[in-house]
Formats: C-alpha cells, structure tokens, sequence
C-alpha cells in the first residue's frame, strides 16, 4: 500500500476543507477503500478519516414522514432498526442480502453508495481498464464477464455498480445530501451515479472532496411497506455479488 | 509524522504509538502486540480468519485502520476464555470437531460469538450458515461449526431462561 497522510477533522466543514486537496479520499470503514489501497488500484496521498465526525449515525423520523439516515450508520444497524425494517422492508432485504455479516457490520451508508465496481479487470492493475486507466481499454468486454452490465454498458466500460442497497432506493426516490465547499445541495439517489459512455473513471455526480452527508427516503416511500421485495441471483446463497438483482414495490387498488 | 491510538484489547487499555498510519488492527495485534491468535489468510476481507469483536460488533480486522480505531474496545480470541475456562463457544467447537487444521478457528469462534449475541440467527440452521458465511474454512470443517454454533446458540438462550427465572 502506498503511504499517506493521515487527518482526522472534527467537524463536517474541515472534512471537506481536507477531502478538497488533489489526491485526498475520504475514509469511513475503509472495507472497499482499504482492499482498493492493498491492491493499488486505488493511490490516495492523504485519507480523511470521517470515522469521528460527530452526528452523523443517526437514524431519524422526519415530521413529514420520511426518514433521514445518517451517512455513517453501518448498514447492518439500518437494516435491523425495527422500525425502518417495518417500514422500508426491500431496504432492509438488500442490505442483509449483501456481503458478509462482518462487513455489513463495519461498512457504512455512504461508503455503500461510492463504493467501487468488483469487475475483477478493475482489480487487476496487470489488465487494461478505461476506468482504473482511462484509454488503456476493457479486457471484461472480451473476458469473463457473467457479472458484468446488461444494460448501461458502453464500449469503454461493462462493470457494474455493485451495491444491492442502491437498487431499492433507487426504486423508492431515496435523495442523497452532500456537503461540498459550496455548501450543501441534494441529489436525488437515481442521478448520483453516472453512467460509463466515454468516461467510466467518472463514476459519480460528485465533485472532488464533496462528502456524502445523509441519505433521505421520503414518506410515500413507506406506502409500499405491505408489497415490497428485493430479489437477487447469484452464483452462491450468501456472500455473493449479483449475478442480477431487482427491487419491486407495488401498492395494490382494492 | 508519528501517530498514537488508544485501544482497549481483551480488558486491558494502552495507547500505542503508531509509526505509520497503514497499519491494520490485524497487522497491530498479530505484529505489534504478540496478539498472534487472531489469524491472517486473505488479507482482503474475504476469509474472515482476522474477525474480532471491536465495540461489540465482529468485523475484518485486516480491513480496519488502527489509528482510525482510537478509543475502540477490542475482543480478541486471547480475550474470550475466563480464568482457564473456555468460553461456551469454544467448548461447542470442540465437541462438536468444528475444525480441522485450525487455522480459521479463531475467526470462527469471533464470528460465532459476534452472531449470538447479534441475535438474528436462533436456531436454524440456514440462518446460521449464511451468518457464518463471512468465515471459510478449507478444511470444510463446515458440518461441526454448524453444529457447534448451533449448540452454543442453545446453550445461550437456556442460560439466558435460567437467568429469567
């Protein structure tokens, strides 16, 4: 792993203050980043460890009816919070369909929504990847590539964004809330992430060093609680990436 | 630049002074520490022989920055037994030959104790192997953990009854 500096801030604003430096990543449990890093896939200069930001792990009912989750809270905490699995089941569904019970223990709201594609191409700083290399070619399109996009895709880039949690927000009109130099601006979950065309290694809307505060689902998100599904296939029962997946919430007219 | 966390480790808390912020909590405890039982096979976050208990939660330790963990409370497999008496789990593994070359057990055992206090699992069997199935085991010991973890689970909820009562 490549060195590099390590800041801890103690507040959202010098997070962001320290993240806006060229070459700085935010850190939160660090389960996709720190892989990436041993890997050296991914080379950052300096992490910003938003681990100790306070505030920011909260699971919170809004008056109107939605829910506000903090950027930090572990993803197996939201998906056993009673009352958002009551409320949200494909949620929860997702969640617990992915990784390992460890993983779901540390990994983070957040760092779920930014974390990178596992096309093992991408993994591999041996093959040629436009999205770890840009313009050094995909070897997934002629390799092997069961996992890989069946829609979306683009002649620069086939992989997936990986996540099982992003499907059923998605689904739901769940909206991110980021904090950048320019303050804080919203985007809704569907247009955080871009797709490949000519420029894969541009995965997100965001800018460099704007952070990932909160994840909000409205309150009409709750209307489908009684008929709410997520369902993925996979090479494996557990512990698996999709081969597929799909989140369906429907309402039903007596 | 120098670095400094404070960790309480099975009991005992010490801050240490790290030279080098890549430093794992599994590359702290195995290297630094002489915590040699929690055990190193991917490194990745993929076999689970690194699991710990840190603020009650199991997690990878391969794939936790120690300095990121100042202030946390870690259990570690030295951690579990209580003045010569195996923990309850680890006796379910030996009675039930949950390994083989032993290699993954004390992940196995971590991951077993985070699962049953974690609650999710109770006493079905496919539940138990999906909650176990951040742990691999190449020996395909996967029978007796099963087992064991099972039994433990039981042996929990009956102490659990008897504390009730």
């Amino acid at each position: 792993m490549k060195s590099f500096d390590y800041v801890r801030p103690s507040t959202v604003r010098e997070a962001v203050a320290a993240a806006t430096a060229p070459g700085a990543a935010y850190l939160a449990a660090g389960t996709n980043l720190l892989d990436l890093m041993k890997g050296g896939v991914t080379r950052p200069d300096r992490l910003v460890d938003i681990t100790h930001l306070p505030g920011l792990d909260r699971i919170e009912a809004l008056a109107d009816g939605g829910v506000r989750i903090g950027a930090l809270v572990r993803n197996a905490d939201l998906a056993h919070e009673h009352d958002f699995a009551r409320r949200f089941p494909a949620v929860a569904e997702a969640l617990l369909s992915g990784a390992s019970a460890q993983l779901r223990n540390a990994a983070t709201v957040g760092g779920n929504l930014l974390q990178r594609t596992r096309c093992a191409y991408f993994y591999d700083p041996a093959s040629a990847c436009n999205k770890r290399n840009p313009g050094s070619g995909c070897d997934a399109r002629g390799g092997d590539n069961r996992l890989h996009a069946v829609m979306g895709w683009s002649e620069s880039c086939i992989a997936t964004h990986p996540s099982d949690f992003c499907v059923p927000l998605v689904a739901l009109d769940a909206v991110v809330e980021v904090e950048g130099k320019a303050g804080r601006r919203e985007i809704p979950l569907e247009m955080l992430h871009r797709l490949p065309g000519d420029t894969p290694q541009r995965e997100s809307v965001l800018e460099h060093g704007e952070m990932i505060v909160a994840v909000r689902l409205p309150a009409e998100a709750a209307r489908f609680a009684a008929h709410a599904r997520y369902l993925k296939v996979r090479e494996r029962t557990s512990y698996a990436f999709a081969v597929v997946s799909a989140a369906a919430d429907t309402t039903a007219n007596a | 630049m120098s670095f400094s966390t404070t960790l309480t480790i099975n009991g005992v808390t010490r801050t240490i002074a790290l030279d080098d912020p890549r430093v794992t909590l599994l590359d702290l405890l195995r290297e630094r520490l002489d915590l040699t039982g929690t055990k190193k096979g991917c490194d990745r976050g993929q076999c689970g022989a690194c699991t710990v208990i840190v603020d009650g939660r199991r997690i990878n330790s391969c794939l936790a920055l120690a300095i990121s963990h100042d202030g946390a409370d870690v259990l570690t497999i030295e951690g579990v037994a209580q003045g010569g008496k195996l923990h309850p789990v680890q006796e379910a593994f030996i009675a039930h030959d949950g390994l083989q070359c032993g290699y993954c057990t004390p992940g196995q055992i971590m991951s077993a104790i985070g699962l049953i206090d974690e609650g999710q699992a109770g006493d079905d069997p496919e539940r138990v192997r999906e909650a176990m199935s951040g742990n691999l085991c190449r020996c395909g010991a996967y029978q007796g953990i099963t087992q064991a973890v099972l039994d433990a689970q039981r042996a929990h909820d009956a102490a659990r009854r008897k504390e009730v009562a």
